[in-house]
């Protein structure tokens, strides 16, 4: 294990405080008789310094959990507390305030702004933040150069490859140093090895920035990379398993193929 | 980058912006010659009462415009109007309709204008060619070069009849039209009675009236009604609306002409703000977007106007350069377009306006965006 990431781990161990902690949370969609419960009671906390990856299959609440947990959408009922503020009653602007200010959003397809180039596209992050001029494109490039994009920084979408385009996005995730990192299917659109980099990305961005990052994903290849397994069926938490300590993730190739020999 | 992102926006669907901009060019366009119409009218027709050198106008009662003035008045207003205390000089000039008949046969209507310029009264506008002394010779007259080939005359020289008397051209004016299409022709006082019929008498349609530099023109005014019993006594401003009212609104032409404005304005809308919404609908995801980023609604409202606004200085631009293209090859013209610096500047306050306006279904869109659209796409 490098030293940066025993660092990590150490300060883990010495506050593990979470980040965003989500108590019985329920969700219901749609109304009278088509009313459906997507999410039954879930409850989960991130700790900083963690890749937690949400599996389970489609329709299980994945994409609901993720949404409320990125405060851009609310709960029927239950308590969502992220960086220590509660976010019952918190009115739309509010809620943008407190995403704006703690968490970074990384999208199956990527949801870069097609006209802008992938240096601009990084800069609007920072920009709604009210952060402008030469110290935040020079951030920029430096976020951008982090993830391997620096000789394509003047690039458009259109002219990157899906996993350039979602180094991009991890990038503008990232440039606020938000706390909390959510990716939803970060590597859905993606092949191997490039599901594989951006992976490692999110990996190291836990790891070396103790950053929390929580990754919504039914892709067995990103198991290697997790430091916890959540698993959601039908609205509910159904399983939690944990990394063992000590372990660097490149040398854990399937946690599943783990837990079954636990089994 | 809101600028940057709006002018991307704007810019990403060439045909989508072509189209905004030929709804706003299109508006201005028709804003522009409407009004500019408007206004050349509202020159031509207080043209001689801007350039008469009065204080106050006495009229027959009831009188409606310059070119109206009704009956011809004695001359004991105008002596009265002399005893007036504060009055300097009064003027008499007549004005009235009569029938121009063409050297070739045929006849138009013309409006006589008789004054006796030395006194101050009305003058021909813009001599081209020759001066007041040579419309002071025998049967001379002035007309707009203009309105030669509608009176059925050449040049200089050429002669004609009105009424029972010969006229001829002495001098040439530029750019004096009549809103009425009855050219102005201008002769000396008693020159002008003889042709409508008051030869030998000292009846005049409107007195020019001069107040002393240190009289106070109301004062002076009321002295006057008070001495005036059948006559009204207007200032050179209530005279011009008067004849801008009878003109412009009796008639309907200046209600069409605003209200030709007023279509242009609001076809210009229309089609600006369906292509911002339509606009605003295709980027409807990078703007949720932006909302899940953890943008301010008045981040995004702010790109939106950032797009109305573009489109609006541009369309501008390009609005401008056609309608001055227009005003140009309308001098010629018998209704010649007016631009002026404040009508410049008014048409681009409407079209941002304008623009501004066709924002709001846009924003009210965006305001309506659900951010976790993000994840369903």
């Amino acid at each position: 294990m490098t030293r940066k990431k025993q660092a990590a781990t150490a300060a883990r161990k010495q506050s593990p405080e979470p980040v965003l902690s989500a108590t019985s949370i329920v969700k219901e969609l749609g109304r009278g008789a088509g009313t459906v419960m997507a999410l039954k009671g879930v409850d989960l906390q991130l700790i900083p310094g963690e890749l937690t990856l949400l599996m389970g299959p489609s329709g299980s609440g994945k994409t609901t959990l993720l949404s409320i947990l990125g405060c851009i959408m609310t709960p029927t009922s239950g308590e969502l507390t992220v960086a220590g503020t509660k976010t019952a009653g918190l009115s739309p602007d509010e809620l943008a305030i407190l995403r704006r200010d703690h968490i970074g959003f990384i999208f199956q397809s990527y949801n870069l702004f097609p006209t802008l180039s992938a240096l601009e596209n990084v800069r609007i992050a920072l920009d709604v933040r009210g952060q402008k001029g030469y110290e935040a494109a020079r951030r920029c490039e430096e976020v951008l150069r982090e993830v391997g994009l620096g000789h394509r920084l003047r690039n458009y979408p259109g002219n990157l490859s899906g996993g350039e385009q979602q180094r991009v996005a991890v990038a503008r995730a990232i440039v606020s140093s938000p706390s909390i990192v959510l990716a939803d299917e970060p590597t859905a659109a993606l092949d191997g090895e490039n599901g594989n980099a951006v992976m490692e990305l999110l990996a190291r961005i836990a790891h070396e920035q103790d950053r929390s990052v929580l990754a919504v994903t039914h892709d067995p290849r990103t198991l290697p990379y997790a430091d916890r397994v959540v698993r959601i069926e039908d609205g509910l938490i159904v399983g939690e398993e944990r990394r063992p300590e000590g372990l660097d993730a490149p040398e854990i190739t399937d946690l599943t193929k783990r837990r079954k020999a636990h089994a | 980058m809101i600028f940057t992102l709006a002018f991307r926006n704007l810019f990403h669907d060439r045909i989508r912006l072509a189209v905004t901009l030929v709804g706003i060019l299109f508006s201005i366009v028709l804003v522009a010659v409407q009004l500019g119409l408007y206004l050349g009218a509202s020159r031509m027709i207080t043209a001689n009462i801007d350039h008469a050198d009065a204080d106050l106008w006495v009229m027959p009662f009831g009188a409606k415009s310059f070119e109206d003035g009704g009956l011809l008045m004695g001359s004991r207003e105008r002596h009265q109007a002399l005893a007036t205390p504060g009055v300097e000089q009064v003027t008499p000039i007549v004005v009235r309709f009569s029938e121009w008949r063409k050297p070739a046969g045929g006849s138009t209507r013309v409006v006589v204008v008789g004054s006796d310029a030395e006194e101050g009264a009305v003058k021909p506008l813009s001599l081209k060619n020759g001066t007041w002394e040579d419309i002071k010779a025998p049967d001379a007259i002035a007309v707009d070069e203009t309105y030669l080939k509608d009176l059925g005359v050449d040049k200089i020289g050429d002669t004609a009849q009105i009424g029972p008397g010969r006229v001829k051209i002495g001098a040439l004016t530029s750019g004096v039209r009549s809103f009425t299409q009855s050219p102005y022709v201008y002769m000396p006082l008693s020159r002008a009675r003889a042709l409508v019929g008051a030869e030998g008498s000292d009846l005049a349609t409107f007195h020019l009236v001069k107040v002393f530099a240190d009289q106070d023109v109301e004062q002076v005014r009321a002295n006057l009604l008070s001495r005036l019993e059948g006559a009204e006594v207007l200032t050179k401003q209530e005279f011009r609306d008067r004849s801008l009212r009878q003109w412009l609104f009796r008639t309907g032409a200046g209600v069409a002409l605003i209200g030709g404005a007023l279509l242009g304005i609001l076809v210009g809308t229309v089609i600006v703000a369906q292509t911002l919404y339509s606009s605003t609908k295709d980027h409807i995801n990078e703007f949720a977007t932006l909302r899940a980023l953890g943008s301010s609604s008045g981040y995004i409202h702010k790109v939106i106007l950032t797009q109305a606004g573009l489109s609006a200085v541009i369309g501008y631009v390009l609005g401008m350069v056609l309608a001055l293209l227009i005003v140009v090859a309308s001098q010629s013209t018998p209704l010649p377009i007016v631009m002026t610096p404040q009508l410049a500047a008014g048409l681009f306050t409407v079209t941002v306006l304008m623009c501004a306006i066709s924002a709001v279904s846009a924003i009210v869109k965006v305001t309506k965006i659900d951010p976790a659209t993000v994840f369903s796409r």
